[in-house]
């Protein structure tokens, strides 16, 4: 929101000489956050000036110039710039005439760019100034010819400041409104808000005396499909002007705020309309008396319906959209934009003036369906005060007569359903409890009071009733909110919390950190590619075979060449590798840690629908959000180009082999305390003769496989380097969503933490628990790039963990379910197989557990008791709600 | 005779060794390496440190997926359907969009997830990727990081809020950091305030610099997660990690926290 200080200075008391960086000083302490200032840029001896002669000079160019004798200053005295009272100009335009007004910008003045005058030899003469366009001024888009003042209606005297005269002078601050303060988009919001910050007086400009209201004329509210139960439009005031004359020029005053707010000046009616919007907050829409046919009806569009909107689009509208209709048909997107059809031109006589308040959502949503943000819109979208629709048309009604010759008329109309805005209780002590500051109760009435409600004393506390403008005033919180903010966020002191006792970093936490720093320390660059690719890096480097690879493809990707999540992280590294080799870095040795986003083909992904905010959903809801997010799994993946060891005094270079990317793996290996071991393996984007699938050892001593690992020389025929991750029959399950996998609560009697879900380092900390996790397990996999280099990937799965939660459901058949908790196997586990038992693996050569890539396919899922009481005292959570995130496998 | 020979055996041998010692002495300034140290990325260290900050006081670090559903991301933290904050956050949606799957834009879903599924009270950090619809230029990223803190505890005020802040800034920055707070709207704090930071120890003088948003946790949030907000409130604070690095390192372009070049990331090493 942009806010010239003069018209801010009408409605609160400014001190003298108030710059735009105190108001934002001011400004910023309520809330509004400081965002630009703008001024028009002209400065410097800028006035009125009266053409006495001119004899036009055809050039060679083409061109004929005026040489100009301008009056600058009355007979006799100095020029604003200290100089003669006559200037001789070069003036390139012809549309004036001897006689005419017209601004003069002497030596020392600046306009916008900055563009300096001075005096100079131009086509043969010394020019002693510049004559001005509106453009060159910063007025407006003409640039036609010079500014002549008569058509602006004006004729002062000569020598005249200018700048103060168009309202040059005036400078405006832009705070940015936070969505809550619908309105703060006004002068009138803004002015109490510098009221609130400062304690200078507000006057406020709705405070006008409104003249009768008008009457006689038929608005129907016809509204057949509230949103979410809103009636489209609760106010509806109409007012008609009689015999206005459009062609009139809009007065520089007005004219210099509205460019300083940030809108055009297009014509007198419609720039009053915009002033009074800018100046109340409320959107204004003036129609052509002549061309409106009948009452307005305002109703919801059928689907299909078309309508021409002021910018000449041709609109297809949606049966949501909220329509102003005539007799004719529609005539304007409620709150938007209007129609065409009924348009203020030049010619109208007879305006209609509407001021209406709008359904937010509606105008929220058929502004982002037809894409027309406007200020209308913007306004409407987080709120107008209803009660200021009477005083908007009056103030509209008031300018029209004013300044465009017009009549008020006692035709007109005025509709409200609005209730008053309900009283809020503030309890005795809330603010203090919340806050953390003793405010007196003397300071929190009159805090409220200033923001405009109604403060009364009720039972235990306080019974506020907000400003009909401030609608996200809806409960204690909020009011308290107001207190400490008028009262100053500086008096909140300083208090450390407590926490209860933490367990510190998860297993998972301090394994990725551990294979981080032992990747870092042999020599890997840590990196952080974006996840986004093309599909064919997706197929290439996701799947060991040829074939289609499922991914998540993004609705509105910024790149259209790469719409889907990496399925591996191997493309990104490759990438980045190209990048650095690019910028003459050919030696290099990459890894990454990152989520991939592995989703199993032919399943639907996501609901159909949102639970509603402030509620806690059912569990049956709960579970399907959860079950519908894709698996994301965190991988590490490492890539090695060019030579390992450089090349040095008494060494020569040693180029990066398939040996790197086995220690690479062996480094992983080491930090997670598993043990691999390599075997031969294919991959399609890898040198067939040299890619290795990883086997880690899995529980009881069976082996897994954990997919391949390879290096190439060059492969001529691919230019670009090429990587692979393992087999989807070899992914792991990753960590997500893994909250499938219930976290596992102690259950040793001398757990120390019993009360805490899932601690997953228990291993360590509760000697003899039930079920013993496992170490996660390696996969990993080495690839080919171009040139003599090596890609690693190696991701953990949980593989060892999930069985050692199969492991767990089995504790309470055994007795030592604590409090005979009932056993409770999530929905998701595969009921076709015995909990307790892998399946047998689908991939991979050797022998080992089947890896499930999806976790309701085959991760166990844990059993695990239910516990007695939720932790929140309400009903008790599903179970894989219990997961905690920490228990990710690998990082 | 014995003793002759034993004699002359040993000093044959120490002569023996002294040439050979003597033989094999090299030039210890001019020797070759096989290692190279490599580096960390520098914002995971900065998470690393943040996050070791507060697991120092007792905080636990909490994570959750990237692609959230919809309801995690915006309806549980209080955001309406309609309200225009949702528009504003600029939105990575999965394809179908009505299948409600988001790529999440920030790591409060982190914060319903915790409160779903950690028994009271909950004092947790989240930290991790985020991602928004920018363009990549020198001061955006469509994917960044942020980190989040969460305390929801009997007794919680805002003055425990910048408690917790500025010690956190103390140790980041030094013992003269302060935390200056100021109001603003965010749909699951009320109150709400921007968070700005003094920084003793920037280049070129001490200052105050924008650092985050943080507020009381809205009770429709608690509500969310079947928490009474009657019984239980506390605050949340995040900002973006990128951010701090920025102006704790004095980095002017964001591109080179994503570009993956070699160089910028050689620069920190393995601590920062």
């Amino acid at each position: 929101m942009r806010v010239p200080i003069s018209w801010l200075a009408e409605y609160v008391d400014l001190p003298e000489g108030t710059t735009v960086a105190d108001l934002h000083a001011a400004l910023v302490k309520v809330g509004l956050e400081e965002e630009d200032e703008h001024t028009f840029g002209v400065s410097g001896p800028v006035v009125v000036g009266e053409v006495l002669e001119f004899t036009p000079e055809p050039q060679s160019n083409g061109k004929t110039i005026r040489w100009c004798s301008v009056r600058v200053a009355p007979e006799g005295q100095m020029a604003a710039d200290g100089g003669a009272d006559v200037r001789g100009i070069v003036c390139g335009a012809g549309n004036f005439e001897v006689g005419d007004k017209v601004v003069v910008t002497l030596p020392g003045s600046v306009l916008p760019g900055p563009f300096p005058i001075a005096a100079r030899k131009t086509y043969g003469h010394v020019s002693d100034g510049m004559i001005a366009s509106a453009r060159e001024l910063g007025l407006g888009e003409e640039h036609d010819g010079i500014l002549r003042l008569a058509t602006l209606g004006l004729d002062p005297e000569v020598g005249t400041d200018a700048l103060q005269l168009l309202g040059l002078d005036d400078a405006a601050v832009e705070v940015n409104v936070t969505p809550d303060r619908g309105y703060a988009f006004s002068v009138r919001g803004i002015a109490r808000e510098y009221a609130h910050s400062t304690g200078a007086s507000f006057r406020d400009p709705a405070a006008l005396p409104v003249p009768a209201t008008g009457e006689g004329f038929s608005v129907t509210i016809d509204d057949r499909a509230p949103i979410r139960g809103q009636v489209g439009a609760s106010v509806f005031v109409t007012r008609v002007v009689r015999g206005i004359d459009a062609t009139r020029p809009t007065p520089p005053w007005l004219a210099s705020r509205l460019r300083l707010a940030g809108v055009r000046s297009i014509s007198l009616p419609v720039d009053i309309t915009n002033y009074v919007m800018f100046e109340l907050g409320q959107p204004i829409h003036a129609y052509d008396l002549d061309r409106l046919q009948g009452g307005i009806t305002v109703r919801r569009a059928t689907e299909g319906e078309k309508l021409t909107t002021l910018d000449g689009q041709v609109r297809t509208l949606s049966a949501e959209d909220l329509l102003i209709t005539d007799d004719s048909g529609p005539i304007g997107l409620a709150g938007v934009m209007g129609g065409a059809t009924t348009e203020v031109s030049d010619a109208t006589r007879d305006v209609l003036i509407e001021a209406a308040n709008f359904d937010p959502v509606s105008i929220a949503r058929t502004a982002r369906r037809h894409k027309l943000p406007s200020e209308a819109s913007k306004r409407f979208e987080r709120g107008v005060d209803p009660a200021v629709a009477d005083a908007a048309a009056a103030r509209v009604v008031q300018l029209l007569v004013d300044l465009a010759g017009g009549t008020a008329d006692p035709l007109g109309s005025t509709h409200r359903t609005t209730q008053p805005p309900a009283p809020i209780r503030l309890p005795d002590g809330f603010v203090a409890r919340l806050i953390g500051v003793e405010y007196g109760q003397d300071e929190i009435r009159s805090a409220l009071a200033e923001i405009g409600a109604q403060v009364e004393e009720a039972e235990g506390g306080l019974s506020v009733t907000p400003p009909t403008w401030r609608p996200d005033l809806t409960d204690a919180p909020s009011l308290a909110e107001e207190v400490a903010r008028l009262a100053g966020y500086d008096r909140i002191p300083s208090v450390l919390p407590v926490a209860p006792p933490g367990r510190g970093l998860t297993r998972g936490q301090k394994l990725r950190r551990a294979v981080a720093q032992i990747l870092a320390a042999n020599g890997g660059v840590e990196v952080l590619a974006f996840p986004f690719v093309g599909k064919d890096r997706n197929d290439r480097f996701g799947a060991p075979e040829a074939g289609e690879v499922p991914a998540i493809r993004l609705a509105n990707p910024l790149d259209g060449e790469a719409p889907y999540l990496r399925t591996s992280l191997l493309p990104g590294l490759v990438e980045i590798a190209h990048r650095n080799r690019a910028r003459g870095f050919a030696d290099v040795a990459l890894f990454e840690i990152g989520s991939v986003f592995r989703p199993e083909a032919g399943v639907t992904y996501g609901t159909a629908g949102i639970p509603p905010i402030a509620a806690l959903p059912t569990h049956a809801v709960l579970e399907e959000i959860q079950a519908g997010i894709p698996p994301q799994p965190r991988h590490v993946a490492t890539l090695r180009m060019g030579s390992a060891v450089p090349k040095q005094p008494g060494q020569e270079a040693v180029p990066a082999d398939w040996r790197d990317a086995l220690t690479s793996v062996e480094q992983v290996a080491a930090a997670l305390r598993v043990r691999i071991r390599p075997v031969r393996g294919t991959h399609q984007a890898l040198h067939p003769g040299r890619t290795a699938r990883l086997m880690a050892d899995g529980p009881s001593g069976r082996r897994r496989s954990a997919g391949p690992a390879s290096s190439c020389p060059p492969w001529p025929r691919m230019p670009t380097c090429r990587a692979s991750s393992p087999s989807p029959s070899s992914t792991s399950t990753g960590c997500w969503p893994s909250p499938i996998r219930t976290p596992t609560r102690c259950r040793s009697a001398r757990c120390p933490q019993r009360r805490r879900t899932s601690h997953w380092s228990w291993r360590s900390r509760c000697p003899p628990p039930t079920c013993v996790p496992r170490s996660p397990r390696v996969q990993g996999l080495c690839s080919k790039t171009s040139g003599s280099s090596t890609t690693i990937a190696a991701r953990a799965s949980r593989r060892g963990r999930s069985r050692s939660r199969s492991r767990c459901a089995s504790a309470p058949r055994t007795g030592r379910s604590p409090r005979g908790r009932r056993p409770r196997r999530s929905s998701r586990a595969s009921p076709s197989r015995p909990s307790g038992s892998a399946p047998p693996s689908g991939s991979s050569a050797g022998a080992g557990p089947a890896d499930n890539t999806r976790p309701g396919a085959g991760v166990r899922m844990s059993a695990r008791p239910a516990p007695a009481v939720a932790p929140h005292g309400g009903a008790p959570l599903p179970a894989w709600l219990r997961w905690n995130p920490c228990l990710c496998p690998l990082p | 005779m014995n003793q002759a020979i034993a004699a002359r055996e040993a000093e044959l041998a120490e002569a023996e060794t002294a040439a050979r010692l003597a033989a094999e002495r090299v030039d210890v300034t001019a020797a070759s390496t096989r290692w190279q140290p490599g580096s960390r990325h520098p914002l995971s260290l900065l998470q690393e440190e943040v996050a070791d900050i507060f697991v120092g006081m007792g905080w636990e670090i909490a994570e959750g997926p990237e692609l959230e559903h919809e309801w995690f991301n915006f309806d549980a933290l209080n955001f309406d359907e309609d309200h225009p904050a949702r528009a504003m956050q600029d939105t990575f949606f999965v394809d179908p969009p009505e299948r409600h799957l988001v790529l999440r834009t920030h790591t409060s879903p982190v914060q319903v997830r915790s409160l779903l599924e950690r028994p009271l009270p909950v004092y947790v950090l989240c930290p991790g990727r985020v991602y928004r619809t920018d363009e990549f230029d020198a001061t955006h990223l469509p994917v960044f990081s942020q980190f989040e803190g969460l305390a929801i505890d009997k007794g919680l005020t805002m003055a425990h809020l910048r408690g917790t802040l500025e010690h956190f800034a103390r140790i980041m920055f030094g013992d003269e950091a302060k935390i200056r707070l100021r109001p603003n709207y965010f749909p699951f704090t009320e109150p709400s305030a921007e968070m700005d930071v003094w920084q003793p120890n920037a280049k070129g003088g001490a200052r105050w610099v924008e650092w985050g948003g943080c507020g009381m946790v809205n009770p429709n949030v608690l509500r969310a997660a079947g928490i009474d907000p009657d019984e239980y409130q506390g605050f949340a604070f995040g900002t973006g990690i990128e951010r701090t690095l920025q102006f704790r390192n004095e980095l002017n372009d964001m591109r080179d926290m994503a570009e993956g070049d070699v160089r910028f990331s050689a620069q920190f090493g393995m601590v920062i």
